[in-house]
């Protein structure tokens, strides 16, 4: 039965314009709540080799030894982790071609417009409904070229060598208690292995989505680009409407060597009740590049700081970050990165938009170790406040343990002024589309960044935030 | 023919009255100078005319074409065909110039019922009117009055009134920081656009330069809050000899033969 408060959540939803919901259908459904029992269940379930299971197993402890984090949004209080489901399993089929495909779940992929994506120009698709990956299609021609794009739960059949390579190497569990509660329970989440030299051209895309009431989406990415091989893999989320609060909390890892470059785009937009607690890291070998492109519209909080360590001489880093708080959301969003060599170089470009009561926060390191001689670096954050009642604050952390460093930072907080809207009225333009005008100017240089499909879908969905926040 | 009545204005800034009783009437095609010194009440009242929400109505109504549009929303006015020119515009950081132009012109043209205009059609039309006012074609690239010289924003006001076509038009001081090139080229441009779309033009300076090319049919002096004298364009001549301070005496403000 439903408690008055789920009932308000609902209503609050409603316009929610993804929020449609499928009926469920599942093979397998964890209980609610996490045991050792569960952890063994799910290995047991993916047929995992011994050493996964370890592997999670130790995990598990860690989750229940660690406390939660004590920084960060006091939303943080709110995730109840023994209200969520911690694995389930819609199909056992996974397909490779659309046709294949579920109908109720390509039913969902259909409303979301993943299909009309994919024709125009995905290399390749790794959709992730649930907690298994349903529907994975790679062009012939990155097959030939010895590229890899499965689901993380295939690699560990298919790709052990490379999977032990690298898995838990760049996030370990013992880093913080939502890595080790992924590390203990991850399903599912893309693994993609580019070899020497291979250039992809267009960017692999990946659509993820809850679908299940509770349930935990525990997703592990793990991207490894080899010598002087370049990837743009991209994420989009959308959830339905549900009534109390999911759990997202995914954990990335990419390695980028020598001479590599990989940039990895994100749009978030998950409904407004799910807690999006995710940590990504990048390791930067010699002369690579690593871009994370960054964008949170969804969720009710987000705490997710993409960082890069830039590990071999002459690394570049760049993280953009562009998060959108509306009414009773907190976007917690930022970048991190370490300087580990000498001749490195980073950039951190940060925008932020609160509206309706909504609250943003940037957070964000930058560290430069002593030896790291010649390195440059420059910050900027800016936040823009639509109305009184939202607000923004700004964490930024340095520690420059070098002297022979050129490092920058700057900070804005703009609020959209009286005179910006009634000069754009004034030209027969009304107040929200004054405003829309004047928040997509502000983001205009980040979201020019991203995939022109990105591009259009990001506009399209701040035009759709920004409806009813005015006035 | 349009009408913009303004009838017995009264305005605040805060709690302080700024106009106190302003009454103007302009018909399509004239040019109403409205002159007088720093702190008369001439921005207060072009602000006003658009609508801006710092200023209060406290007394009397302005009407466009027997429309009372005294409490209408700056966008509404517009829509109806008012235009402000204005003193300071206003950058808006990466919105390009020629996005900006596109959707307010839409919007414009949507009021109206009339259809959108096509990005060929429309670029081809900015580009004539660029040509006016002597803009070079990488303009449109730039945001919105964003770097943008002194000259330049005016100039870019200038062009907005080319593309919007407005029934009036009020210029508030858009000679103010212009060299004589410059004046020469906006008082020019706005002259053949209000001739050529028979535009009603208020023209708020502080200074009679800009009225050797834009003859004003009519000249009014606002000292305080009020008209105080209203003529035709012999009043420059006697404010070029005699500065404002002889029109400014109790008298003077009995006589505004314009009152609608």
């Amino acid at each position: 039965m439903p408690t008055k408060q789920q009932s308000q959540i609902t209503g609050e939803l409603a316009n929610y314009k993804y929020g449609f919901k499928v009926e469920e259908k599942y093979q397998f459904k964890s209980g609610k709540g996490l045991t050792e029992e569960t952890v063994r269940l799910i290995s047991e379930h993916k047929k995992e080799p011994r050493w996964m299971l370890d592997f999670r197993l130790k995990a598990y402890k860690i989750f229940m030894e660690k406390p939660m984090p004590t920084w960060g949004s006091p939303l943080l209080k709110e995730v109840n982790f023994e209200n969520i489901h911690y694995y389930i399993k819609p199909t056992d089929r996974k397909s490779r071609s659309w046709e294949d495909v579920p109908a109720e779940i390509k039913n969902t992929f259909d409303r979301l417009g993943v299909p009309q994506a994919e024709r125009k120009f995905l290399a390749g698709v790794g959709a992730q409904y649930e907690s298994e990956t349903v529907y994975h299609s790679l062009q012939k021609h990155l097959e030939e070229k010895g590229v890899i794009f499965v689901d993380t739960d295939t690699a560990v059949q298919k790709y052990p060598d490379i999977v032990r390579k690298y898995f838990a190497t760049v996030v370990p569990p013992r880093d913080n208690k939502l890595a080790a509660l992924n590390s203990a329970v991850w399903s599912g989440g893309s693994f993609v292995y580019i070899p020497r030299g291979v250039h992809v051209e267009l960017p692999l895309q990946a659509y993820f989505r809850i679908n299940a009431e509770n349930a935990g989406q525990f997703e592990r990415t793990l991207i490894i680009a080899e010598e002087g091989s370049s990837v743009h893999y991209t994420e989009g989320c959308t959830a339905p409407i549900y009534a109390t609060d999911s759990l997202h909390s995914a954990v990335v890892e990419i390695i980028v060597h020598r001479g590599a470059r990989i940039q990895y785009t994100t749009v978030q937009n998950w409904s407004k009740n799910v807690f999006n607690l995710v940590t990504k890291r990048a390791i930067a070998h010699e002369d690579a590049t690593m871009m994370w492109l960054d964008c949170n519209i969804g969720s009710k909080l987000t705490m997710k700081y993409p960082s890069i360590y830039l590990r071999g001489r002459g690394a570049r880093g760049e993280i953009l970050s562009i998060a959108f708080a509306n009414r009773d959301q907190h976007q917690d969003a930022g970048g991190k990165i370490y300087h580990l060599a000498p001749d490195t170089s980073s950039i951190i470009n940060a925008k932020s938009v609160s509206t309706g009561g909504g609250r943003t926060s940037y957070r964000g390191m930058l560290h430069i170790a002593e030896g790291a001689e010649r390195s440059r670096s420059r910050v900027t954050c800016d936040a823009l406040l639509l109305d009184h009642d939202s607000s923004t604050d700004t964490y930024p952390t340095m520690q420059i343990n070098e002297n022979n460093v050129a490092v920058a930072h700057e900070a804005t907080v703009t609020k959209i002024s009286e005179e910006q809207l009634f000069y754009l009225m004034s030209r027969g333009l009304s107040e929200q589309e004054a405003s829309n005008m004047i928040v997509n100017g502000f983001l205009a240089p980040l979201i020019k960044e991203f995939p022109m499909e990105y591009a259009l879908e990001l506009n399209r969905l701040i035009a759709l935030e920004m409806e009813g926040s005015i006035g | 023919m349009s009408q913009l009545i303004v009838k017995n204005l009264h305005v605040n800034v805060g709690e302080k009255e700024i106009l106190k009783g302003i009454s103007l009437r302009v018909n399509s095609g004239e040019v109403h100078a409205i002159m007088g010194p720093n702190g008369s009440g001439k921005s207060t009242l072009a602000n006003s005319l658009m609508g801006h929400p710092k200023y209060t109505i406290t007394g009397g109504h302005i009407a466009l074409d027997g429309n009372d549009i005294t409490k209408f929303e700056p966008d509404k006015r517009a829509q109806l065909g008012l235009f402000l020119s204005f003193q300071y515009p206003q950058e808006v950081p990466g919105v390009k110039y020629a996005n900006f132009l596109r959707q307010a012109k839409n919007a414009l043209l949507a009021s109206k019922n009339e259809p959108v205009v096509k990005i060929p059609d429309f670029l081809k039309l900015l580009k004539e009117k660029m040509k006016l006012l002597k803009f070079p074609e990488n303009f449109i690239e730039r945001s919105v009055n964003e770097g943008f010289s002194g000259g330049e924003k005016k100039r870019a006001e200038i062009l907005q009134m080319a593309l919007f076509e407005p029934k009036f038009a009020i210029l508030d001081e858009t000679d103010s920081g212009l060299d004589i090139d410059a004046l020469k080229t906006v008082a020019r441009g706005a002259s053949t656009i209000a001739k050529d779309t028979n535009c009603g033009v208020v023209l708020i300076t502080h200074y009679q330069r800009i009225l050797n090319y834009m003859n004003p049919d009519f000249v009014h002096i606002m000292h305080d809050g009020r008209i105080v004298k209203t003529g035709g364009s012999e009043i420059v001549e006697e404010i070029e000899e005699k500065g404002y301070e002889p029109l400014m005496s109790s008298s003077a403000a009995e006589s505004n033969p314009v009152i609608a």
